[in-house]
């Protein structure tokens, strides 16, 4: 990983970013700012904005107020599809996929996500297996070639982990965001995704919102911590391992896996 | 590994896979449908046979979004009865061959459907239905108000039914079916077609998980405005043939019970199937054909009853409980044949 310099360019830059669900503030004033090519984690207890924070990113909630912008362009408000046009591709917390169609198939349409070929009413669905190197090396990167046939239901749950990040990678995004990618996960498998992670997390930029502190302490090059919805701490990981406030905060009360 | 992805996967009362993998079931269900379709109107009345396959578009037209899309349009009614007012009048003043007036009123189906769509698919669930069934409405009280082009509750009388001079056709119902089935047998292919292309693929993902599908990149908005205007340019071709087969348009086919019809005929049969809709009109037509004959009046009342016990004893209708049994049987089978590869 190159070291990260002064002048390097920013991926995401929230200004003031607030949301307000019911005069609770899940988000509250975060000024964050995500190098790029870096693997940038947010972790926090349970309820300290992360996952509002994720969906505002990616234009899945409309911030209360402040902007949003990725790779300099102003994003604030705009909906999930556009920002995914952007090069934002996330994974979602929950195994968010399409239960009857096979590994195949999901890689498939998530290739064809970003064309205009969707539309193509009058074509055969043939058209979509069009790119079948493409869809398995995809496949493969992930592990999942041998079982690129089976109904996703089928599937074990840490299978279906990966084939959500073979999903977000058809998307060849500038920017990642996992959203709790090794989530239940057993130790074999968080091992070999952080490996994959690793892999796949060259040349581009991913943000991270992981529980368990080995995969942020093995991948992660700044870490901020959130509390309350606000920024308590930020900077590398040995440095904010050991920031008296997170300590107390967050650390203190989570297992040290 | 026991559990099943046919057992275990809908929760929408949708049927799983609905990309078609068996390809010579495939051909075997379309060469009897085909036949039943050409042979019809020898065993039943050829108007009520008509009826049938009109019916059985309009279903099929629906299910593509309540079945692929997730939609559950409650106003098909607008598309349905405006095409077949309009096929009735460009009959009755321009005297074109009746597929001419057809085709015009299907292109007006779907001009209509460009405004509802775009207000109604912001809204999903309920919402979306009660959206589209308040268009409906205002679509019916025009169609009542407009008493000097419509006729009002007197309905439009006398739609002529020309076609090149051809007597037989022009006069006796039985020649008029052939004349009108390709006609709808061309609609349907084109729901086949446009469920089982790329865009189909993307219906069903947005009906399975919205959000994944935005995440991918989809407009899905635009998805579900094209599926909507489409639905409703094939909803007119269906309703088109209706009025020149019956050669009168009644204010019933913009009333809303109509769109309760076809929702009812399509969750009957089995919603996501597109069979399912041929099956579940052939039945409600047959049904109501059968007691109106009978000097029956409750005809609501059976049609009603037999619409609740299907839904509580198949869940997924007629058409698609015997393909799920048949899945189910199917892959029992593959897991019998060989340890699945693991």
């Amino acid at each position: 990983m190159l070291a990260v310099t002064a002048d390097a360019r920013v991926a995401v830059r929230t200004r003031a970013l607030t949301k307000v669900f019911r005069g609770f503030r899940a988000v509250d004033a975060v000024d964050l700012e995500v190098r790029e090519g870096s693997v940038h984690a947010l972790v926090g207890p349970n309820g300290a904005g992360k996952t509002t924070l994720f969906n505002l990113l990616t234009g899945f909630l409309t911030p209360t107020s402040g902007t949003i912008l990725v790779f300099d362009e102003d994003v604030t408000g705009q909906p999930p599809e556009r920002v995914a046009r952007r090069g934002v591709a996330r994974s979602f917390q929950i195994t968010s996929l399409f239960e009857t169609l096979t590994s195949r198939e999901h890689v498939e349409l998530a290739l064809q996500g970003l064309t205009s070929q969707g539309f193509r009413f009058w074509r055969s669905e043939k058209l979509l297996g069009r790119d079948r190197a493409r869809v398995e090396d995809l496949l493969e990167q992930v592990g999942l070639l041998r079982l690129a046939d089976k109904p996703v239901g089928l599937l074990a749950y840490g299978q279906k982990r990966a084939l959500e990040l073979s999903l977000v990678l058809a998307l060849e995004p500038r920017l990642m965001l996992l959203d709790e990618p090794t989530a239940g996960m057993g130790i074999e498998d968080v091992d070999r995704t952080i490996e994959l992670i690793r892999r796949i997390a060259a040349g581009r930029t991913v943000v991270l919102v992981d529980h368990n502190m080995r995969v942020v302490g093995s991948l992660a090059d700044r870490v901020t911590v959130l509390q309350q919805g606000r920024i308590l701490a930020e900077g590398p990981y040995d440095e904010v391992r050991n920031d008296e406030r997170v300590i107390t905060a967050y650390l203190g009360e989570a297992d040290h896996a | 590994m026991t559990q099943s992805a046919v057992t275990e996967a809908p929760v929408t009362g949708v049927d799983p896979p609905a990309v078609g993998r068996d390809l010579r079931r495939r051909w075997i269900l379309l060469a009897v449908g085909l036949t039943a379709a050409l042979v019809l109107p020898w065993f039943i009345y050829p108007p009520v046979a008509m009826d049938i396959v009109a019916m059985a578009l309009f279903a099929i037209a629906l299910d593509i979004l309540l079945g692929y899309t997730g939609l559950l349009s409650f106003g098909h009614a607008a598309f349905w009865g405006s095409s077949a007012y309009v096929t009735g009048l460009i009959a009755t003043h321009y005297g074109v061959p009746f597929p001419v007036a057809v085709i015009g009123g299907a292109v007006f189906a779907m001009i209509l459907a460009v405004p509802l769509g775009y207000l109604s698919v912001r809204r999903s669930g309920i919402y979306f239905a009660m959206v589209t069934l308040a268009f409906a409405q205002m679509v019916y009280f025009i169609g009542y108000q407009w008493s000097d082009l419509t006729g009002g509750e007197n309905g439009l009388q006398g739609v002529p039914r020309s076609f090149f001079g051809i007597d037989l056709v022009e006069t006796d119902s039985f020649y008029f079916y052939y004349a009108a089935l390709p006609i709808l047998l061309l609609g349907m292919w084109a729901a086949w077609r446009i469920v089982h292309s790329p865009f189909g693929r993307v219906l069903m993902s947005i009906r399975d998980n919205t959000p994944r599908a935005r995440a991918l990149g989809y407009e899905v908005e635009k998805y579900k405005l094209i599926a909507f205007v489409l639905s409703a340019g094939l909803t007119g071709l269906a309703g088109g043939v209706f009025a020149i087969n019956h050669g009168f348009v009644a204010l019933t086919e913009l009333h809303w019970s109509t769109s309760g019809e076809v929702v009812l005929m399509a969750v009957l049969g089995g919603i996501g199937t597109l069979w399912g809709g041929v099956l579940g009109a052939f039945l409600a037509v047959m049904l109501a054909d059968y007691l109106a004959s009978s000097g029956f009046h409750g005809i609501d009342l059976v049609t009603g009853t037999v619409f609740i016990l299907v839904v509580l004893l198949f869940r997924r209708g007629l058409w698609g409980t015997v393909r799920h049994r048949w899945l189910v049987r199917q892959q029992r089978r593959t897991a019998a044949a060989g340890p699945a590869e693991r």
